[in-house]
Parts: C-alpha cells; structure tokens; sequence
C-alpha cells in the first residue's frame, strides 16, 4: 500500500525543550492514523511540521511523496487543516467563511454540498459567533474539507466538546476516511484513537512508545482486563501477595485505589475475594473494565493521559 | 476558482467586518464629522461685538458724555449711580463706567486685564474725544476682509482629515492582523495555497476603497456646512489621499507585522501616533515648536499630509508645489511596507 506519510528522525527542540525527539512514523494511504498522548507530548509539533508550519530541526519528512521544501504549493493544495484553537472570524457567516477558504484553492468542492456534508445547512446564515463549540469545531472541518484534499491532518478536533457533538464528529471523520482520503487525527482521549483509528502511534516525550491497530497495543500488554478495588478504612495488602494471585499479570497502585492487569477475569476476581475474606478485610469498591488504551498507556508510562 | 478569487473574497471579509462593527462605523465615519461641526461652532467669527459701558449718575457733565457715547453705534451706554456702576462692573456685565469730573475731564473706570474693557476704553475715549471736535491729522478708511479660508474651521478641516485617514489606516489595518494572528487565523490561512500577497493586499484595495467614502463625507461636509474652500485641484486632493492611506496603511502594517496580543499592538500604535497627535499641526500650527525640532516635525507622515491638504484646500497649490510633502509620505509608504513584509509574523 503507498504511503501517505512518512517521517523520519523527527527533531524539534524550543530552546532547552524537547518536544519531538527522533521520531518515526509511517502513514499508509487511505488509513486513519491516531498520534495518541497527553498534552506536551509533541504531537501537535509533529504534525504543525507535517503541515508545513514548523520547520524541523532535523529529520525527513515526505508528505503524500512531497517535501515541504521543494512543493510546498502542491502540498498546500492537497491537504486539508483543522489547527488546533482556530478562531475563525466572528462576524462572518457559515457560508461566507466557507467561501472564503474555498477560493484559497485551484480545484475543491461547492460550498453548499460542504456546508451540507458537515450538517450547517440550516446555520449556513448564522454568525460564526453565535455558533456553538461543536457547529464550530464542524466549521473547521468544512473548510479542511472545502479543498477536497487528498490528506487530512486534524489536531484535537473535538477537545472541549460535549459528548453528542464529539460522536457527530467521528462520524464525519469516519466518513472521510470511508471515502478514501487519508487521515492523521491527535488526540488525548484514547476512546476516539480506538473508535477511529485503524493505527495507533502512543506518543510521550516525543517519542513514539507503541504503534499498532488500537486492539494490537491493548493485547500486547497481555491483559486484557483491568480490576480495581479499593480497600476500607485503613486496611493494607502487599503488591508481592496480589502478584502471586492467580491470574494476576501486574499491579498497579494510584491515589489509594488499586489495579490488576488480567488476561482472565474470571480467575482473578475470585481470587482477589478469596484472599479478602481470608484476612478479614472489606473491599470499599471494586470494578472490572475490558483494557483501553488509556490502561496502555498507564501501564507503559505509570501516568494517565490526560493530566501527565 | 483561483486567480483573484481569493483577493475578492478576502477584500469582501474586510467590508463586511467592517460594516458589521457599528463601532468601527462611528469611528471612522461620524465622529470626525461631529468633531469638525464642534470646532466650527466654538471657533465660528463672532459679528462685531457690542460693548456696555456706564456713565457716573448726578456729575457735572453727565448728560454730555451720555450723548456722546450714544452716539456711536457699538456702545450700549446706560447712567448709572456709584454703588450700581461698582457692582455692574464687578460682575463683568459693564465693561467701562465713565465717571465725569467737570468740564474737559472724564476718569474711565475698568479692569484693564480685560479685553473686551480695553476695547471699551479706546471707542469710548473716541467717541468722547471726536464728541468734544477731536480733528484726526491723517484720513482713514476700513475694508473689511472676512473671507473664508482664514477662518479656524478653514485650518483644522484638512487637519481632521488627515488625522482620520491616519487613525481609521493604522486600526484598520493594524488592528484586523494582530487579532488575526491572536486567534491562530493567520497561521491557518498559511496551511491553505493563499497567497500572502493576497491577504495583504485585501487591506490595501479596501482601505482605498473605504477611503473614498471617508474623504467625501468629510471634505463634502466642510464645504457644505461651513464653506471650506477647495481651491486646489481634486485630482491632487485624491491623489494625496490614496499615497496618505498607502503611508498610513504601511505604518499599520509595520505596527501589526509581530505583535501576538492586542495590547502589545496599542501600545505601538499610541507610540507612533501620539507624537503626530501633538506635533503634526492638526489643531494648531506647527510652527508653534521651537526651530529644532521643525525637520523632525517635517518629516512626520502626518506633517506632510496635512501640509499637503491645507496647500490643496486653502492656497489652490499644484501638484508641482507639493513635491516635498509628497515625497515624504511616499518614503513613508514604501519604507514602512517593505518593513512590514520583511519582518511579517504569521503564526
């Protein structure tokens, strides 16, 4: 399959910060590719140097076979843009703010089917300012949209938006990856990188720590559940005895509350319980999840992604 | 789609957040306009002022003076007795009281700090002198000369015009960047194939454009409402309004070229402005400044332009006559844009 992207020893530093450190990646055409990591993790670098906006302290990067150096009109031309934190102007309306980014480019689509195709019909009229976080957030995907662009780079499109709004827009970006364009999407909540992406690069400290399809990375920690329980009182339990529970891959402890990697949940728990009662102590909660990425990500790095 | 597509589309983002911020409308468009009708008003030529004086009650001599005052026709002359004459007199309402003290003699009493009882002194002093058969050794004649063009609101009108081409070029210009670049616009528009000139260029051809709309409300107004001259030609008056809006444009530009937040961006333009506020001869001439500092002053953009205008509206001067003024603000012009260009930030 041709590549869409494809970067190699990716450097960036703002003075003593690293915020890309030789990283690599591959972008397949036609696929959705999910950058995944917390804030300052260096993927809003990674891909502002994908756009064009950043330039690179070192390393190769070829979008859609171009570099930025020799075709930076072409490549213009052919992607699609959705920044993060992006303003557009207030007193502008839907369509006219279409318009506007439609006219930047040689070939792309009308602007009412756009408008329609990111369901604004009925607020195509209406203020960009009176629109809400999300309409906006679909405003923003229109005018990426308007070029008709070969690739997508789209930067935290739905940080801040409330549930409903962040499904309409996997169903859109699901749309575009459907109608084969290729999209490179960040993002920190790792339910959208398992909903859209078909791979997953795990970034942290500019660097890449995991790549795979989002069901590859969570079965390469073996575990494919998760139990946490927290204990009564004051009540204590060594991690060496819930590691020689049966079944128990790894333990984990966080603000009081504990947690078993497990491959069988059916093993542990009663495991776990037997092992209570034997001591006498009380569980004050216990819940079981199948792994996420986010439990990935805990496991790889002992931080969360939202507030590492 | 493409080739001036997007230099239409985005001069058509310019009108329209323009027309949209009725604030802006004000600014630009009524304000200079109620500016001028005030400093019209308060500075208009008054007619010839009438003058009330007094006359000292029961002196020998009362009756005479009276009548020889009365007989001039810018003198209300009214008796009075002593007490009421110092009270009149404190109050401002009398400029003068004459006290008569025998035949030949008269002492005029009044406050010589004041004006308006300076002028009292002399045309009652004339009246009672010419009164008495005063004999003027050399013959005189008055012709008056109350022309407009010599008149305060003859001066400031081309003053106020260059000082709205200057404020509504650099906000407008300046303003629209930095909360472009403020709100990552700038950037996003650089991910796009648009073309930086085009952007640019948007500001230059609706500045001009707006331009138009600015010059005519307040020049038309002038000459409508209080007769402002235009004896210069309209060719040079516009021409030296589109290089003003291209110098004022480029100041802008210059201005708006790196700072990220708003403040930063007024606190330049304060910087830039102010001085010309104060030294560019908008409200009074500036000759008024000490001769050192008149080649600084000169070499304002706004100097220049005002200049310029009042040559045009006031003294009818040829483009040839405004070669220097000209040639300042074209410097202005091409240095402030190439700046602007060279150290533009977009993101």
């Amino acid at each position: 399959m041709a590549t869409a992207l494809s970067i190699r020893g990716l450097r960036k530093t703002y003075g003593d910060v690293v915020a890309v450190d030789h990283l690599d990646l591959e972008v397949k055409t036609g696929e959705c590719f999910g950058l995944l990591g917390p804030n300052g993790a260096g993927k809003t670098t990674t891909i502002e140097i994908c756009e064009g906006l950043t330039d690179p302290d070192a390393g190769e990067v070829e979008v859609l076979g171009r570099r930025w150096n020799s075709h930076a009109q072409e490549l213009r031309e052919r992607l699609g843009v959705s920044l993060q934190e992006t303003q557009l102007q207030e007193k502008l309306t839907v369509e006219e703010t279409v318009r506007l980014f439609r006219s930047f480019y040689q070939k792309g689509r009308p602007v009412e089917e756009v408008i329609d195709a990111v369901q604004l019909t009925e607020k195509r009229r209406a203020r960009v300012g009176q629109l809400s976080g999300g309409q906006r957030q679909r405003l923003a995907l229109a005018c990426a949209l308007v070029g008709e662009p070969d690739l997508f780079f789209l930067d935290e499109p739905t940080t801040g938006l409330d549930p409903q709004s962040r499904r309409q827009l996997w169903e859109l970006i699901a749309g575009f990856k459907a109608a084969g364009r290729t999209v490179v999407i960040t993002t920190h909540y790792m339910d959208e990188a398992e909903r859209l992406c078909d791979r997953v690069a795990i970034v942290d400290h500019g660097r890449v720590i995991a790549l795979g399809s989002p069901r590859e990375l969570i079965e390469s920690m073996g575990a494919e559940h998760v139990v946490e329980f927290a204990l009564a009182g004051d009540q204590q339990i060594e991690d060496e005895t819930l590691r020689r529970l049966d079944g128990v891959l790894a333990v984990q402890r966080e603000d009081g509350l504990i947690r078993l990697q497990a491959a069988e949940i059916h093993r542990v728990v009663p495991a776990l319980l037997a092992e209570l009662q034997r001591r006498g102590a009380m569980l004050a909660e216990l819940r079981t999840h199948t792994a996420t990425l986010e439990d990935l990500f805990v496991a790889l790095t002992g931080r969360h992604l939202r507030d590492a | 789609m493409r080739s001036g597509a997007a230099l239409v589309q985005l001069t058509l983002v310019r009108y329209r957040e323009f027309r949209r911020e009725p604030e802006a409308i004000f600014w630009v468009f009524v304000f200079p306009l109620l500016l001028a009708s005030g400093l019209g008003i308060a500075f208009r030529n008054r007619p010839t002022e009438i003058v009330n004086v007094g006359v000292a009650a029961g002196r020998p001599g009362t009756e005479e003076v009276r009548a020889a005052l009365a007989a001039n026709h810018e003198l209300i002359v009214e008796v009075l007795d002593d007490s009421a004459a110092a009270r009149e007199l404190r109050i401002g309402r009398l400029a003068l009281v004459a006290v008569p003290e025998g035949p030949g003699r008269v002492t005029y009493r009044f406050d010589d700090t004041r004006p308006d009882a300076r002028t009292a002194r002399f045309l009652v002093d004339d009246a009672l002198q010419r009164g008495a058969g005063r004999k003027d050794p050399v013959e005189s004649h008055e012709d008056f000369v109350r022309e407009p063009g010599s008149r305060y609101i003859d001066f400031v009108l081309p003053g106020l015009l260059g000082l709205n081409l200057m404020g509504s070029g650099m906000w407008g210009i300046g303003f629209s960047v930095v909360d472009a670049r403020r709100k990552r616009l700038l950037k996003r528009f650089l991910a796009t194939p648009m073309s930086k000139w085009e952007y640019l260029a948007s500001f230059v051809v609706s500045r001009l454009t707006l331009l138009i709309i600015e010059v005519t409300l307040l020049v038309g107004f002038g000459i409508l409402a209080f007769h402002v001259p235009l004896r210069g030609s309209l060719f040079a008056l516009v021409l030296t309004c589109l290089l003003a809006a291209l110098a004022f444009g480029g100041l802008g530009l210059l201005i708006a070229a790196r700072p990220t937040t708003i403040e930063g961006a007024s606190g330049l333009m304060n910087l830039v402005m102010m001085p010309q506020w104060i030294f560019s001869g908008v409200f009074f001439a500036s000759n008024k400044f000490p001769a050192v500092a008149q080649p600084f002053i000169k070499a304002l953009p706004l100097t220049a332009v005002v200049d310029a205008f009042r040559g045009i509206m006031l003294e009818g001067v040829g483009l040839l006559g405004l070669i220097p003024e000209l040639t300042v603000i074209v410097v202005w012009a091409i240095v402030s844009f190439a700046v602007a260009l060279r150290i533009f930030r977009w993101k």
